[in-house]
Order: structure tokens, then C-alpha cells, then sequence
């Protein structure tokens, strides 16, 4: 397979017409080609987030990672973005859709696009993988531990949040979901009522609950790695894109 | 996992970043996930004033052994401070 990419830091449109960055890989043949929207985690639009980025695009996606913290913070870097957004109280979910949806029209505006396009999301992007494909027209989306789809943000935090479960019937695309068996958000008890709620809106999806993984186990960069899950996580991922963003 | 939890403490005082000195205005203390150091939690404070900046911040994540060390050695310190020199 040719795995030439390329990777670089665009703008795109995002909610309210306001022009955000976005990190952008292509895999260098003709295509056409499904695309992918990465939501990065609550630690920011990191490196380990561009490289997760870049593999969509080896893999044979196009793939954008929209810079969700670039109005607070534009041109900072992702450790202080990330801590001004914490204190602020995060991402509001209409911005957080706006941005996905800028992010989604720039991969299908691609002349080498095969027009469908899914997203993926880690840790607090999870839940905005599942609130953009609740939200928007997309083809596929995986949700990796994402919290607070179902359950609230524990009193005293300044997250602005709150349970999206009740969004599942307008779910647009298929939903992957990999999660932890160790963590607590989401807990095994939270993703199973979100699963038995797909299920009683007839949606297509899968779980997976990984034994001996918790939160982040597919952030090499950190010790909540766990090579298994995340290893069996992956492989999850290109055939569910596979079967959903092909030509 | 993600605690999410985040208190804030307004404050009073300096603190010297990437910059040089600036003046504080808020501490945000957290324990969860660091972006540096090598643990699965720790408790991080952002010193910071946001007015100026988000690299106006001094950061540090510690483990939760150590954080609580430093409580008590704040506590300590400040206790042992002489009469009249601390605003009761």
C-alpha cells in the first residue's frame, strides 16, 4: 500500500463564520478518499493529537483536527490553551458543533473526497464525537471514553456540560464506542444506558469495554497506556471506517 | 480517568513565567491527568492572569504525596509567622 501523507496547519470556517486552525494530514494519491474529523482530547490540540491525525492519513483518510481551543487561546500552546479553557469552563456544545461541521465541509470540499466523512474523538472529545454525530449529517463516528453523555459533571466543577443521551434518536451514523472497564467517566454503568439506549432507537453500533484499560488507553504518551485495548481499539476503528467512510 | 474537577482561588501576588515577573490573579488547582509529569494524577495549580495572556501561567503538577507536603508546609509556615505580620 502507498502510504505517502502530508501534514500542515490550515484555517478553516467554523461556527459563527469565525476562522479557526485546524491540522490537516492527506495520504498523497488520487483517491478518492473517505475523510475524518479528529476531535482532540481536554488536554489540547497536542502533539499526540496531530500524530493521531497523521496515522488517520496513512491509514488512507483525510483527516483535520480542528483547533477547538483557538479563540481563547490562538497561537498558544496547547498545555496553556488548554488551562485557559479548563478555567473557563470548556468547549460550548453549539461552538463545539459549528467547528466540526466547518471541519467536515473542508474534507468533502477535497476534489480527491469520497464525499463521506466520520469523526472520532478522545476523553472529553469523545462525548463531542457523539453530540456532532447527533448534530450533523456524518457517515460514522467513534466515541472513545467520552464522559457526561449519560450523568452530570460532579458538583463544583466549572465544566459547562451536561448529558446528551437524550440526542440519541437524531444519531446520524453508525457509533463505534470503545471504552474502559477501570474508568469511572464514563463508567460501565453510564456506557451500558447509552447502549441500551441506541438500542431502543434501533441505532447501528458497538461497544467494546476493555478489562484491565481506564481512561486514555489509547494515549501512548502516558501511563494510562494499555498496548492490548489499545492495540484491538485500533483495529476496531479502520474496520469500522472501513465499512462506513469507503467509496 | 478524567476528574474534571476544578476549583479556583482568587489570589494575590506574583509569579514569574516564560515573560518574567506578572502579577496574579487566580490559582486553579485540579487533580487529574498532568501534561508533563510521568503519573496517571496529580494535583496541578495554574498560577495565572488570564488578562495578560494564557502563557501569562506558572505551572505545576505534583503528586498527590507531595502536593499534600506542601499544604502542610504552607500551613506550618504561615502559623509560625511572628505576630502582627499576617492580617487575622
Amino acid at each position: 500500500m502507498y502510504d505517502g501523507m502530508m501534514a500542515e496547519s490550515v484555517r478553516i470556517t467554523g461556527h459563527g463564520g469565525d476562522e479557526i486552525e485546524a491540522y490537516f494530514a492527506r495520504p498523497l494519491g488520487p483517491g478518492p478518499y473517505g475523510g475524518v474529523v479528529v476531535i482532540h482530547h481536554m488536554p489540547g490540540y497536542d502533539a499526540a493529537t496531530k500524530e493521531i491525525t497523521r496515522t488517520f492519513a496513512t491509514h488512507g483518510y483525510t483527516a483535520i483536527c480542528p483547533n477547538l481551543y483557538w479563540r481563547e487561546a490562538p497561537g498558544a500552546s496547547p498545555d496553556d490553551a488548554a488551562a485557559v479553557v479548563r478555567a473557563a469552563g470548556g468547549v460550548p456544545d453549539e461552538r463545539l458543533v459549528g467547528d466540526v461541521d466547518g471541519a467536515a465541509r473542508y474534507l468533502r470540499s477535497l476534489t480527491y473526497s469520497n464525499g463521506k466523512v466520520g469523526v472520532i474523538g478522545y476523553c472529553s472529545g469523545g462525548r463531542q464525537a457523539f453530540l456532532a454525530a447527533c448534530s450533523l449529517p456524518l457517515d460514522a463516528a467513534v466515541d472513545c471514553y467520552g464522559a457526561f453523555i449519560v450523568g452530570s459533571p460532579p458538583e463544583g466543577m466549572p465544566l459547562k456540560v451536561g448529558p446528551i443521551v437524550g440526542m440519541t434518536e437524531h444519531l446520524s451514523c453508525p457509533l463505534l464506542g470503545l471504552f474502559g472497564a477501570e474508568d469511572s467517566f464514563p463508567s460501565p454503568e453510564e456506557t451500558s444506558q447509552l447502549e441500551e439506549e441506541l438500542a431502543r432507537h434501533a441505532k447501528t453500533y458497538e461497544f467494546h469495554t476493555y478489562e484491565g484499560a481506564g481512561h486514555a488507553f489509547f494515549a501512548v504518551d502516558r501511563p494510562s497506556y494499555r498496548p492490548e485495548a489499545a492495540t484491538d481499539g485500533w483495529e476496531r476503528i479502520w474496520a469500522w471506517f472501513g465499512r462506513y467512510l469507503a467509496a | 480517568m478524567c476528574t474534571y474537577r476544578t476549583d479556583k482561588v482568587e489570589v494575590t501576588g506574583s509569579g514569574k513565567g516564560p515573560g518574567g515577573w506578572f502579577r496574579l490573579k487566580e490559582a486553579v488547582v485540579y487533580f487529574d491527568h498532568p501534561q508533563h509529569s510521568p503519573a496517571d494524577h496529580t494535583l496541578n495549580i495554574d498560577f495565572a492572569n488570564r488578562d495578560l495572556g494564557p502563557d501569562s501561567r506558572v505551572a505545576v503538577e505534583l503528586s498527590p504525596e507531595s502536593a499534600l507536603a506542601l499544604a502542610r508546609a504552607i500551613q506550618a509556615s504561615l502559623d509560625a509567622a511572628p505576630p502582627g505580620l499576617i492580617p487575622r
